[in-house]
């Protein structure tokens, strides 16, 4: 069962454009699926190592702005200098965008995991403002707030395939489709191999895991530079399908929205942010037909408060305990009691966030 | 066995280690060796600094002054996770699992170090990585049943009674290869049988030449496996020599109240 959902769940998704003939409903999955890929890259910090990136719209907005100027091409004089780039295909541009931010992830992950929790906490937020200033003021390179405009959609194929360009939605949404699954896929073999085990451990108990040999830098800076690197092509994703990019996407409640889709989902489990995404994702068109937009931010948070007070753990992990429990009737769930007593007894640890550390919630 | 060890290179050797916090002398100047294969007890009234010992040994704590060796490399400056990396590996006073996790994952947690993926076999799922993560499992049900907790593979950690929490504990150590083992009061919380089957569990892994350091308090125990005891009060060594030596060593009388070690 548990392994057949996901293929049911990406077939009846690579059904909708085909009854779904409403442009702006597919346009709006087009762009939750965009989101759903950032959020599916948070869970791999907040939800497998337990860190909180609340600057996480930071690798989306690089990979975004990277990804729009390599295919736009650009010029610029730096120190009398005079550098310029003659635009490169798109798809190239994705890539090099993903590769900026995953690198961004590693200097992030450096830099901040050596004191972990509420610091890095911290250190994602300051440098998700530095990002966004950078991106308002270098008008030279990035237009500041007059945006940059026109940024070509994808173009995929080859020479001897003969080239197709994602003009239409329902292109893009078959092609954020295929992403979503490999993400999927990907994510899922690194989280149930040594390296995941290895994030969970960190996760649920670092000084246990240090004492087993696991080293808490390589694993830490491993999973922000994949997360970053996912979010980067998310962002560059989001460039090319929605054609002009400004400093706006590096707005704080494009995180939020982000940690939302993760929190209310269930971080740490695979569908997760899916779930999340796609809740968090369609609520606007729903919404939209009844409130204005500002007391649709409002309902957001309620809706979440609401999910999270009756389901603290989020709802697959929900789910998935309903269909246990009715697999395995009896079965005794975990104590929390003692906590981590081996933090006690080293006098390591301390410094973490509730919310990062804690990793699940017990219920 | 004792006198033919002493001869050879100590496997650890601890020299002059001294641990203050703030104003807190934990341990004052401490030195002792444990050789390949030796069984060595440390003991001491609670707030001798023990466990602050075995913090410093596995690299959880920097000392205050003094070195200490593995194998003939100096661990100076060296993270937890590289102590483990030697082969020196320790367990935890206080009860210390993965709660939410199951019994099986916590040991196949504990097998990091005998696992060596690549990241690109990971992503493309190779086969390579599959056989690896097939060994990996018969490796973990090894060790459970090494330990004689298979029967709860599947709990989670933190719904385990507390011996087989405490068992468990001991299973994560076993798991990351150790050659030498630091046991910090693995029987506390324990039954009498249970503690008799701990005691067969060390002599196996005796037999398979794991080196012992054991923190206990349980004297019948300490008296009846340890090839030599290192006797610790107010983080000073005050004794280090056979069990029948330390039992009629008068400061260590003295220091367990007048006569419980002796009678024990
Ligand atoms: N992290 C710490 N900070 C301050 N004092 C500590 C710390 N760890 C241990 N101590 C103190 O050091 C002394 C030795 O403690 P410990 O090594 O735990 O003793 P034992 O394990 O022998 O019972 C005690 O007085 C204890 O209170
Ligand atoms: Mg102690």
């Amino acid at each position: 069962m548990k392994q057949v959902f996901p293929l049911i769940a990406l077939a009846f998704f690579a059904t909708v454009p085909l009854w779904l003939q409403d442009q702006y409903y597919l346009h709006t999955l087009v762009v939750a699926g965009i989101f759903m890929l950032a959020a599916m890259s948070l869970n791999l910090l907040l939800g497998y190592t337990g860190q909180l990136s609340l600057g996480h719209v930071a690798f989306f907005g690089i990979g975004a702005y990277v990804s729009a100027l390599t295919s736009l091409g650009f010029s610029l004089s730096i120190f009398g200098v005079q550098i310029t780039h003659e635009p490169w295909p798109p798809f190239i541009g994705l890539i090099l965008g993903a590769l900026a931010a995953g690198l961004c992830g590693y200097l992030i992950g450096k830099l901040a995991f050596r004191v972990r929790g509420a610091y890095f906490v911290i250190v994602t937020i300051s440098f998700a403002e530095v990002v966004r200033l950078v991106s308002l003021n270098w008008v030279e390179l990035t237009n500041g707030p007059l945006a940059l405009p026109g940024i070509p959609p994808l173009t995929l194929g080859f020479d001897w395939t003969g080239y197709v360009t994602l003009w239409g939605k329902a292109q893009n949404y078959y092609l954020v489709l295929v992403f979503i699954a490999l993400a999927y896929v990907l994510i899922k073999r690194l989280v149930q191999s040594p390296y995941g085990r290895a994030m969970i451990a960190l996760r649920e108990n670092e000084t246990l895991a240090v004492s087993v040999g696991i080293s808490v830098t390589k694993y830490l800076v491993l999973a922000a530079i994949f997360s970053g690197a996912l979010a980067g092509l998310a962002g560059g994703l989001y460039a090319h399908y929605i054609q002009i990019i400004d400093p706006m996407i590096f707005m704080f409640l494009n995180t939020v929205t982000m940690v939302i889709m993760v929190i209310t989902g269930g971080k740490g489990t695979l569908a997760g942010p899916i779930v999340g995404g796609l809740i968090f994702g369609l609520a606007p068109v729903v919404l939209r037909n009844y409130v204005g937009p500002e007391v649709q931010w409002i309902l957001y948070g309620v809706l979440m408060i609401l999910i999270v007070f009756v389901l603290p753990e989020g709802i697959v992990p929900a789910i998935e305990r309903w269909f246990n429990r009715k697999a395995k009737p009896g079965r005794k769930d975990g104590s929390a009691a003692g906590g981590k007593a081996a933090d006690r007894e080293t006098g390591q640890g301390g410094s973490t966030l509730a919310l990062a550390s804690s990793g699940k919630v017990n219920s | 066995m004792n006198a033919q060890t002493q001869t050879s290179a100590p496997i650890l050797a601890v020299e002059h280690v001294a641990v203050h916090f703030g104003g807190l002398v934990a341990i004052s100047d401490m030195s002792f060796e444990v050789h390949e294969g030796e069984l060595v007890s440390l003991i001491g009234p609670n707030g001798a600094g023990k466990t602050t010992a075995f913090n410093v040994i596995t690299g959880f704590q920097r000392p205050t002054k003094g070195h200490v060796s593995f194998q003939g490399t100096s661990l100076d400056g060296l993270k937890p996770h590289e102590v483990t990396g030697l082969g020196l590996v320790r367990t935890f006073q206080r009860t210390s699992v993965f709660e939410k996790i199951t019994v099986f994952e916590n040991v196949l947690i504990g097998l990091h170090r005998r696992t060596a993926p690549s990241l690109l076999g990971t992503f493309l799922g190779l086969p390579g990585e599959r056989r690896a993560e097939a060994e990996l499992r018969e490796q973990a049900w090894e060790i459970l049943r090494l330990v004689g907790i298979e029967h709860e593979a599947d709990e989670l950690g933190g719904s385990l009674p507390y011996g087989d929490q405490r068992l468990l504990g001991v299973a994560l150590a076993l798991a990351a290869d150790p050659r030498a083992l630091l046991l910090d009061e693995p029987v506390s919380g324990m039954n009498a049988s249970e503690t008799g089957r701990f005691i067969d569990l060390l002599n196996r892994l005796r037999a398979k030449g794991t080196t012992i350091l054991l923190v206990e308090h349980d004297m019948p125990m300490v008296m009846k496996i340890s090839d030599r005891i290192v006797v610790l009060n107010y983080g000073r060594i005050i004794a280090n020599g056979t069990p029948s030596e330390i039992q009629n060593d008068p400061e260590v009388i003295a220091a367990y109240l007048g006569g419980g070690v002796k009678n024990a």
